[in-house]
Formats: C-alpha cells, sequence, structure tokens
C-alpha cells in the first residue's frame, strides 16, 4: 500500500509548506481573532442594548453571517471588498486588494458573529448584582463593562473562544477555494505539479490533525484550571 | 458603485443552452439538500453508534469512541474530503481504486460520505451529553428491573437523551447543510458552486451571490421553524425546557 509512497517529496517542500503557507495560516487565525473577538464583543453588547434598533441590527447580521456557508462568504467578500475600499476612498476604479486582507476582512467579519454569540453568553453569566453594584458606586456604563462584566465574562469564556480558534484554524483552510497559498493550498500547489496527492494531502491532515489535537488539550487543562469553583 | 445591475439575468439562459440561470440555482438547491439530508442520516446513525459507545461501562470501547470523535474533528473538512476524494482510491486494490474513480456523481457519494463521518463526530459529542445528562438512577433502575444493556439503552436512555439534545441537534443539522457547499471543492454542483459558475458565465457577481444567499436564509428559516415545532412535541414534560402543560383537570 505504501511501497511507491514518496516521503522525499515532504521533505524537500517542507520549506515552503511552513514558511509560505503555513505562516499565511497562522497570521489569518491569529488577527482574525484578536479582530474578531473585539468585533464580537462589540456585537455582543450592541445585542443586549435595551435600544431596540441598535440590538434588531445586531442580531441581524449575527443571524445573517450564521445561515450562509463559510464558503459563499468568501467568495462575496472577494468581489465585495474591492467595491467596499473604492466606495471609501473615493477612488475611480475598484481597488485592488491582495489574498490576505481579502480573507482577513472576510474571516474577521464572518468569525464576530460567532465570537457575539460566545461573548453574549459570557456576559449573560455574570450576576445582575454586579451591575446593580457598579452602578450604585457611580460608575458609567462603559465603566461597568470596562472593569466588571467583561473581564469576569472573558474570563468564563476563555476556553469556549479558544475553541472557536482551533475551528477558525481549520475553517482557514476554506481559502483554497481562492487559490491562496496557505498550508493546504501550498500542500496542494506541490500534489499538482508533483503529482502526489496521496502524500501530500496525508501529511496535510496530519499537520492539521497534531496542531489540532495538541491545542485542544491544552484548552481542556485551561479549562479546569480556570474553573471558579463557586 | 459603477457596478452594472441587471435582475433580469436570472430569466436569461445559461450557458448549458436549456434551463434559464434560476432554473440552474433550484437544481443547485436540490443538490444541496440531497447530499445535506444523506450525509445527515450517515452522521445521525455512526454519531448515535459512537456516543453510545463513549457511555458504556467497557474501557476500551470508550477510548475507541474518543479515538473517533478526535480523528474526525481536528482535521478540517476540506482535507477530510480531499482524502476521501484523491487519497482513498489510491490507497485501495487497483481494480476497486479505479471503479470509485469512475463511479458516475461520484463527487456526490464522496461528498456524502465526508460529511457524514465529520458530522457524526459532532453528533457523538451531543449523543454522548445527552446520556451524561441523565440521572444515573434512571440506567440503575432499567438494569434493576431486569433490562440487558442494549434494552436499557434503546427503551430508557436514549428515547429520553434524543428528546433532550434535539435543539444541538437542529444546529447540527443547519451546520451539515452549509458545509455541503464545501464540496464544491471536489466538483459537486451545488448551490454555492452554481452561483460561483452563474458568476463566472454572466458577470453578474452579485445577484448570483444575492440569489444563493437567500436560498440558503430561506432553508434555514424553514428548517428552525419545522424543528422547533418538533422540540415543543418532544419536549420532556417536568423539565425545564417544556412547555407547562395546560390545566384540564
Amino acid at each position: 500500500m505504501f511501497s511507491n509512497f514518496d516521503f522525499d517529496v515532504i521533505i524537500r517542500s517542507l520549506p515552503y509548506l511552513f514558511l509560505d503557507g503555513m505562516t499565511f495560516t497562522l497570521m489569518l487565525t491569529a488577527l482574525a481573532t484578536a479582530i474578531g473577538i473585539v468585533v464580537g464583543t462589540l456585537l455582543a453588547l450592541m445585542r443586549l442594548s435595551a435600544f431596540a434598533p441598535i440590538s434588531i441590527l445586531a442580531a441581524g447580521y449575527v443571524n445573517l453571517m450564521r445561515s450562509v456557508p463559510l464558503v459563499l462568504m468568501i467568495f462575496w467578500f472577494y468581489f465585495l471588498v474591492p467595491y467596499i475600499g473604492q466606495w471609501i476612498t473615493g477612488a475611480a476604479q475598484p481597488i485592488q486588494v491582495g489574498a490576505f486582507a481579502s480573507s482577513l476582512v472576510t474571516f474577521t467579519l464572518f468569525e464576530a458573529a460567532y465570537f457575539c454569540e460566545i461573548m453574549r453568553a459570557g456576559i449573560q453569566s455574570i450576576s445582575r448584582g454586579q451591575v446593580s453594584a457598579a452602578q450604585a458606586l457611580g460608575m458609567t456604563y462603559p465603566q461597568t463593562m470596562g472593569y466588571i462584566v467583561l473581564p469576569q465574562a472573558l474570563r468564563n469564556m476563555l476556553p469556549v473562544l479558544l475553541t472557536q480558534t482551533i475551528i477558525l484554524f481549520q475553517d482557514t483552510s476554506l481559502v483554497y477555494v481562492l487559490s491562496i497559498t496557505d498550508f493546504l493550498g501550498a500542500a496542494s500547489k506541490v500534489a499538482q505539479r508533483d503529482g502526489r496527492l496521496v502524500e501530500m494531502y496525508l501529511f496535510a491532515a496530519l499537520v492539521y490533525f497534531i496542531i489540532s489535537f495538541l491545542t485542544s488539550r491544552l484548552v481542556r487543562r485551561l479549562q479546569i484550571r480556570t474553573a471558579i469553583i463557586r | 458603485m459603477n457596478y452594472n445591475w441587471n435582475w433580469s439575468i436570472f430569466f436569461e439562459t445559461s450557458p448549458d443552452g436549456v434551463h434559464t440561470y434560476l432554473t440552474t440555482l433550484l437544481l443547485g438547491t436540490a443538490w444541496t439538500l440531497a447530499t445535506a439530508l444523506a450525509a445527515w442520516c450517515l452522521a445521525l446513525a455512526l454519531g448515535s453508534l459512537v456516543g453510545v459507545i463513549r457511555t458504556t461501562p467497557f474501557p476500551w470501547l470508550v477510548r475507541l469512541g474518543e479515538a473517533y470523535v478526535e480523528l474526525f474533528r481536528d482535521i478540517p473538512l476540506l482535507v477530510q474530503m480531499f482524502l476521501w476524494y484523491f487519497v482513498l482510491p489510491e490507497l485501495l486494490p487497483v481494480s476497486l481504486g479505479d471503479w470509485l474513480k469512475q463511479l458516475p456523481d461520484a463527487s456526490f457519494y464522496t461528498a456524502v460520505v465526508a460529511l457524514g463521518f465529520y458530522t457524526s463526530a459532532r453528533v457523538a459529542e451531543q449523543v454522548r451529553a445527552g446520556i451524561t445528562s441523565l440521572a444515573r438512577g434512571q440506567r440503575f433502575a432499567a438494569l434493576a428491573l431486569g433490562l440487558t444493556l442494549p434494552q436499557a439503552y434503546g427503551y430508557v436512555l436514549l428515547p429520553m437523551a434524543y428528546r433532550i439534545i434535539l435543539p444541538p441537534l437542529t444546529s447540527e443539522f443547519l451546520n451539515v447543510i452549509k458545509n455541503s457547499a464545501v464540496a464544491l471543492t471536489i466538483g459537486l454542483m451545488e448551490l454555492t458552486a452554481r452561483a460561483r459558475a452563474m458568476q463566472e458565465m454572466s458577470f453578474q457577481v452579485f445577484e448570483a451571490f444575492t440569489a444563493a444567499t437567500i436560498i440558503y436564509i430561506i432553508i434555514n428559516i424553514a428548517v428552525t421553524f419545522g424543528m422547533r415545532w418538533v422540540e415543543q412535541r418532544a419536549a420532556v414534560p417536568g423539565l425545564i425546557g417544556a412547555a407547562v402543560p395546560a390545566a384540564t383537570h
């Protein structure tokens, strides 16, 4: 079964796979997570707002993002972002944005909807007495949220946020549909150039598995350590 | 925005010469639903089996179930699809591999299998969570009444567990529908792939994607409402999630 298995093609392409491909994948994951959590938290605050138009707007956005496939959203933003850039800068032609910028916008805006739901659950898990106490001390809304509610919500939801990050890491492989050289894209290009589909795809699967498996184990340990005993 | 909108494009004939663009999108919707439904049946069967063995009193079975879940959860769906589509036929004996490659609608069958196994790991987690959420006494009582272990699962534990985990199962079902779009990478002409093809042929990018988005939203709403009805019917009386029955006596 593995008699004509060519391990050499993996060794030869390691620098390309990791320096070009994995760097793109990890950069995209890290930035989309960081910005996505910030945008998601803002969306969560909007959804919990007592002012109906704001909460309906945020809920509509989140539900829209959660009802369409990520692949379709990747296509959407790939064609839409140049027009948005043109609209913002007032240029005469749609602006050419790179593959990285386009995917970063897509993943940030898409995952923000999922981070929003996690943060909303986190905020709602905080007891109402905390907010009342903060207000009784004379804190404003930004102070109450920034000093009291959000730090605790973040701590409660840290394992879930990290699990979502692992999902995001796996989802970045879908930029393949735009022929971008992320880790899977790099593996796929070598596979097609050298006719070594079996070796490259098995290796890619192995790398994704090891990273996701080890990080999810770490998350589980973190979950036990950060759990607040009540 | 200097973009030429042309909504009448949907009623123009697509390059296949027979159908309008609208019809090709609807055909794509049919493929999306067929793939999702078939994969869901597979996922429900495999996921229930794996979820059940993870709650049995046999450590080696529990370990096996855990390994299964980790395997299918820690590899991206796209990579799993490539493994089933490109790699599996090469690893099988030559004649069997060739038969697989020449199968008509090979991308459909591959998508169903890949999506089914991928989703089964998630279903297994839900089924396990549902069974472990039941009071231990239910299992003990079933066994004390003389039911065998399979009977205890079939008559006592699973009927309760399924009713409790209906809401998360609904969102997994919605995920299957959305994830079926990944199958466009192995050539399945489902809804997203048709929208993409329409964009390439007609250059009406935003009309094509808007139509696909609306269809996905409609499917989503229909499934959500349908399942809400099922959830109300199947709610376990006495739990917080169940509606309080009207006092008729």
